[in-house]
């Protein structure tokens, strides 16, 4: 069994999972200027109670990038530095203004701009991330330098915005599954609208990083690969024309566009592994290389297989007991 | 003046980022168990009360909550950001503790803390009961992860140092249960239990001030001073149990925190010095003789290893961990005094009118928070140079970023964190301020449905949603 390639699973589960639980969740502060201040108030409480678990799946992936591969750690958040300090602070005026929103009186004006600007910033920073990563870290004088500008190129803020309208995507869709009625339809037209931009958005990010690295362009375009991996972008296609089905002739399930735009998450980010795997930092370090050593990985791996799909559990659990429509607006505390 | 390099400022950024955090989840792991409690008291006695506590005190927890949270994340990243050597070193060892931190705590913590605050008429009273039970145990399990953690890096055991310089485990039950782990442990959670104990009755005194006959302050008050009169005491005993554990693995920590230069035979305790790094001695001491040879070998004669006995650049800055230890001592006696005034005003019947007292308990609202940070300065501080105990220097540890750089970014996590806690202690105060109320309700919901009511009437009769 190759130890690498399980936790390297495990990993790009944790984050996918990220990606599409936070990813709604940011969406809807990005989304917020599109809304009338009345609508926003029931869309931070259609999140107020899992926007903390949504986000634990980061604290997760750090933690597991942390102990499965920890060269990969060191490296890609001590030369992201800066990136990595804006999201944070982004992501804590966010998370602050789920507790102030609620309890502001004269301030909530505040809150709601710091609730739309960190979720915006967050998911830019995340982004632009991923577009260094796939770029690849820049060498100076034959070593990886944590000097530079280099995460700041045409490309990661491509990727940046990119991401952004893919969240508010999924936080449209939502939307359209938790509300109904007034609220319901304006959503629908925004997913409509942004659906249609990131299917230019996916063509433009695939066919420019094929042109950053004659090895990406390899891995697609060679034989027989490309006869392998023709499903990847086929599917992904045939996802978007589902969710755009979903839209235009809404049906009883209102879920399933969410679940259809989740599938092009998924190949997409399946697309983005393919391009450069097996390079953990693409070019400079495999999976083999950072792979930590047996006796921790045994450890946490029992902990893994059996806790995550407890944690799977009561997390639906928690999804079901606030399910339904976002009409009875229950407070609490 | 120290040279302001890269590392110092990355130590800098550190101390101030995990020195806001702590104070929030000292606050949680507290007050979860309190609510806990609570919840548990109503659900027998059905004594509104009980209720009346729980639903006074579960904003503020919320709110606390949050902070901590959103200044958590920030720690799991800097490991990376700021301490690459560090974790690439460590990472063998810290990695999977706390993988195990975040799958069994904090998912635990977050997945049913939703239910906690906004499923009560969502859940059956009893699923609500333990989604608050639970919620307690993930604070506490996750403080169990990060101490065994931390304690590692005091008292590094079941772990060899490869060629590489990167950590091999050999045991995890040694890693786990290192040999300063039980104490860090106890000592931090009554920490919190005493923190929250003293903040209740802080608050509870000031409410009572405005309203005497108030029940439910009443009944804060009693219930944090017993709680106060059993925790105090252990306190102050399984504080010396840690420190003789202290003594026997970190020694010169110990000099520090009893300012002692010179190998001493019959060492007094210095009730007061100002230490002096450079000249190597203490200016204006003031001591009991023999009394730390007493408390720390149990024997006036005993030896206390000194400051001197190593080389200067081995010592941990002497004057920050010799106040500190003082700082968190004293708050402690004087947790112990209120405790023990306060039996003996409920034994003289007059508890709830000594307003002398009431007002002295309000000034010690923060006293648990300020001890608690003092402590961990002790136990930080005093491990310098050495960032895991006798195996890897601070200093060799930081990642390589030029000085601008992180100077920029800890003026930002100053001004951000400033900001942030002017704005929680608003929001505390506005909360705290009100009076509790025996006829209380969740009450949110209405104030959400205010806000939101015009919504709720043009929507709902434009497109029917059923209310
Ligand atoms: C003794 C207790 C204790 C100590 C020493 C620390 N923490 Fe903490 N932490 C908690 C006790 C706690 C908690 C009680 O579990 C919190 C507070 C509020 C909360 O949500 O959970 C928390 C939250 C919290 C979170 C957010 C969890 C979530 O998403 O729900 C993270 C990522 C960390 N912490 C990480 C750290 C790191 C890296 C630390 C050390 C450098 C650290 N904490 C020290
Ligand atoms: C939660 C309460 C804590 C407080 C208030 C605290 C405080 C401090 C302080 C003041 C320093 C700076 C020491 C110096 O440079 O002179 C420090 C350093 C550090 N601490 Fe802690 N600490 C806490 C918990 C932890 C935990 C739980 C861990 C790890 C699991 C940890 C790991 C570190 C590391 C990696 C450094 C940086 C290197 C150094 O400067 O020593 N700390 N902490
Ligand atoms: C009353 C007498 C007390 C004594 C003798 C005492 C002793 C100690 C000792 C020896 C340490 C460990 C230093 C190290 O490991 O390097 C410590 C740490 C600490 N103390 Fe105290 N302490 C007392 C009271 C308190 C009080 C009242 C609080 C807070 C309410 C408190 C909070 C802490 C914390 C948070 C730490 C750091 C974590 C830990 O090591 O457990 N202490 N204390």
């Amino acid at each position: 069994m190759d130890w690498a390639i399980v936790w390297f699973l495990l990993l790009g589960f944790g984050v996918f999972m990220y990606v599409v639980l936070d990813g709604f969740d940011l969406g809807l502060g990005i989304l917020y200027p599109w809304y009338q201040p009345d609508e926003r108030l029931l869309m931070m409480n259609s999140i107020k109670h899992i926007w903390d678990g949504n986000e634990t799946w980061l604290v997760l992936g750090g933690v597991l990038l942390f102990a499965a591969f920890p060269p990969a750690y060191s490296l890609v958040l001590s030369h992201l530095y800066l990136p990595v300090m804006i999201m944070l602070w982004a992501l804590i005026f966010r998370g602050v203004a789920f507790e102030y929103r609620f309890k502001a009186t004269t301030s909530k004006h505040w809150w709601d701009f710091a609730f739309f600007a960190g979720s915006s910033i967050a998911t830019f920073c995340q982004g632009l991330m991923l577009g260094v990563l796939l770029q690849g870290l820049t060498l100076e004088e034959g070593q990886l330098t944590i000097s530079s500008w280099s995460w700041l190129t045409p490309f990661s803020v491509f990727t940046g915005f990119a991401l952004m309208v893919g969240y508010a995507l999924l936080g449209s869709l939502w939307l359209v599954w938790k509300t109904s009625g007034a609220i319901q339809q304006h959503s629908r037209k925004l997913a409509i609208m942004l659906l249609v931009i990131i299917a230019v958005l996916l063509c433009v990010v695939s066919g420019w990083s094929t042109l950053l690295d004659a090895r990406i362009m390899d891995r697609w375009f060679s034989f027989p690969n490309m006869l392998w991996l023709a499903p990847l972008p086929l599917l992904t296609g045939y996802a978007l024309w589902r969710t755009w089905c979903g839209l235009k002739q809404p049906s009883e399930r209102e879920w399933l566009p969410f679940a259809w735009v989740i599938a092009v998450f998924g190949l997409s980010f399946i697309g983005l592994v393919v391009s450069v795997f097996p390079f953990l930092i693409p070019w400079q370090l495999t999976i083999w290389e950072a792979i930590a050593p047996a006796k921790s990985l045994n450890f946490i791996l029992p902990g893994v297989l059996v806790l995550v799909p407890v944690i799977l559990a009561y997390t639906l659990f928690g999804y079901k007991v606030f399910s339904g429509k976002l009409d009875t607006l229950d407070g609490g505390y | 003046m120290m040279e302001m390099d890269g590392a110092l400022l990355s130590r800098i950024q550190f101390a101030w980022t995990v020195s806001f955090h702590i104070l929030f989840p000292t606050i949680t792991i507290g007050l979860a168990s309190y609510l806990a409690i609570m919840e548990g008291l109503w659900l027998k006695t059905r004594n509104p009360v009980y209720r009346a506590q729980l639903l006074f005190w579960i904003k503020p927890f919320a709110v606390t909550f949050g902070m901590g949270v959103v200044s958590g994340i920030v720690l799991s990243y800097e490991f990376g950001t700021n301490f690459s050597e560090f974790s690439q070193a460590t990472s063998t060892v810290l990695g999977p503790l706390l993988t195990y931190e975040v799958l069994t705590a904090f998912f635990l913590e977050a997945g049913f803390l939703g239910i906690m605050l906004f499923g009560w008429n969502r859940v059956s009273e009893r699923m609500h009961f333990a989604a608050t039970v639970i919620v307690a145990i993930g604070t506490i399990i996750s403080a169990f992860w990060i101490l065994a953690a931390n304690s590692w890096m005091q008292t590094p055991a079941g772990a060899v140092l490869d060629k590489q310089g990167v950590f091999q485990v050999v045991s995890w039950m040694e890693v786990i249960f290192n040999p300063s782990f039980p104490y860090r442990l106890v000592h931090m959670l009554l920490a919190s239990f005493l923190t929250v104990s003293f903040l209740i009755a802080g608050v509870s005194a000031w409410h009572i001030r405005k309203d005497r006959q108030n029940p439910v302050a009443q009944k804060g008050l009693s219930v944090a001073l017993w709680a106060a009169l059993v925790l105090a005491p252990l306190q102050a005993w399984v504080g010396d149990l840690h420190g003789l554990n202290v003594l026997e693995h970190q020694p010169i920590k110990v000099a520090a925190m009893e300012g002692i230069w010179e190998t001493e035979q019959g060492a007094g305790l210095r009730l007061f010095a100002v230490p002096d790094q450079e000249q190597e001695t203490n200016h204006f001491e003031v001591k009991i003789p023999y009394l730390a040879s007493l408390i720390l070998t149990h024997d006036a004669q005993g030896t206390l290893q000194g400051l001197k006995s190593v080389p200067a650049d081995e010592r941990p800055p002497v004057a920050v961990v010799f106040y500190s230890f003082r700082i968190m001592v004293g708050i402690g006696m004087l947790m112990l005094l209120a405790a023990v005034v306060g039996a003996w005003l409920r034994w003289r019947g007059n508890l709830y009118s000594a307003n002398w007292f009431h007002k002295g308990l309000q000034w010690m609202i923060p006293a648990g928070l300020v001890a608690t940070l003092a402590g961990w300065y002790v136990v930080e501080v005093g491990r310098q140079p050495w960032l895991v105990h006798g195996f890897l220097r601070t200093n060799d540890m930081v990642s390589a970023h030029p000085e601008q750089r992180v100077l920029f970014t800890l003026i930002l996590f100053v001004i951000v964190y400033s900001l942030l806690f002017a704005v929680y202690l608003y929001f505390m105060r506005k909360l705290l301020k009100r009076l509790p109320s025996i006829d209380a309700t969740v009450d949110e919901k209405e104030s959400i449905k205010s806000q939101s009511a015009e919504y709720l009437t043009t929507s709902s009769t434009t497109t029917g949603i059923p209310s």
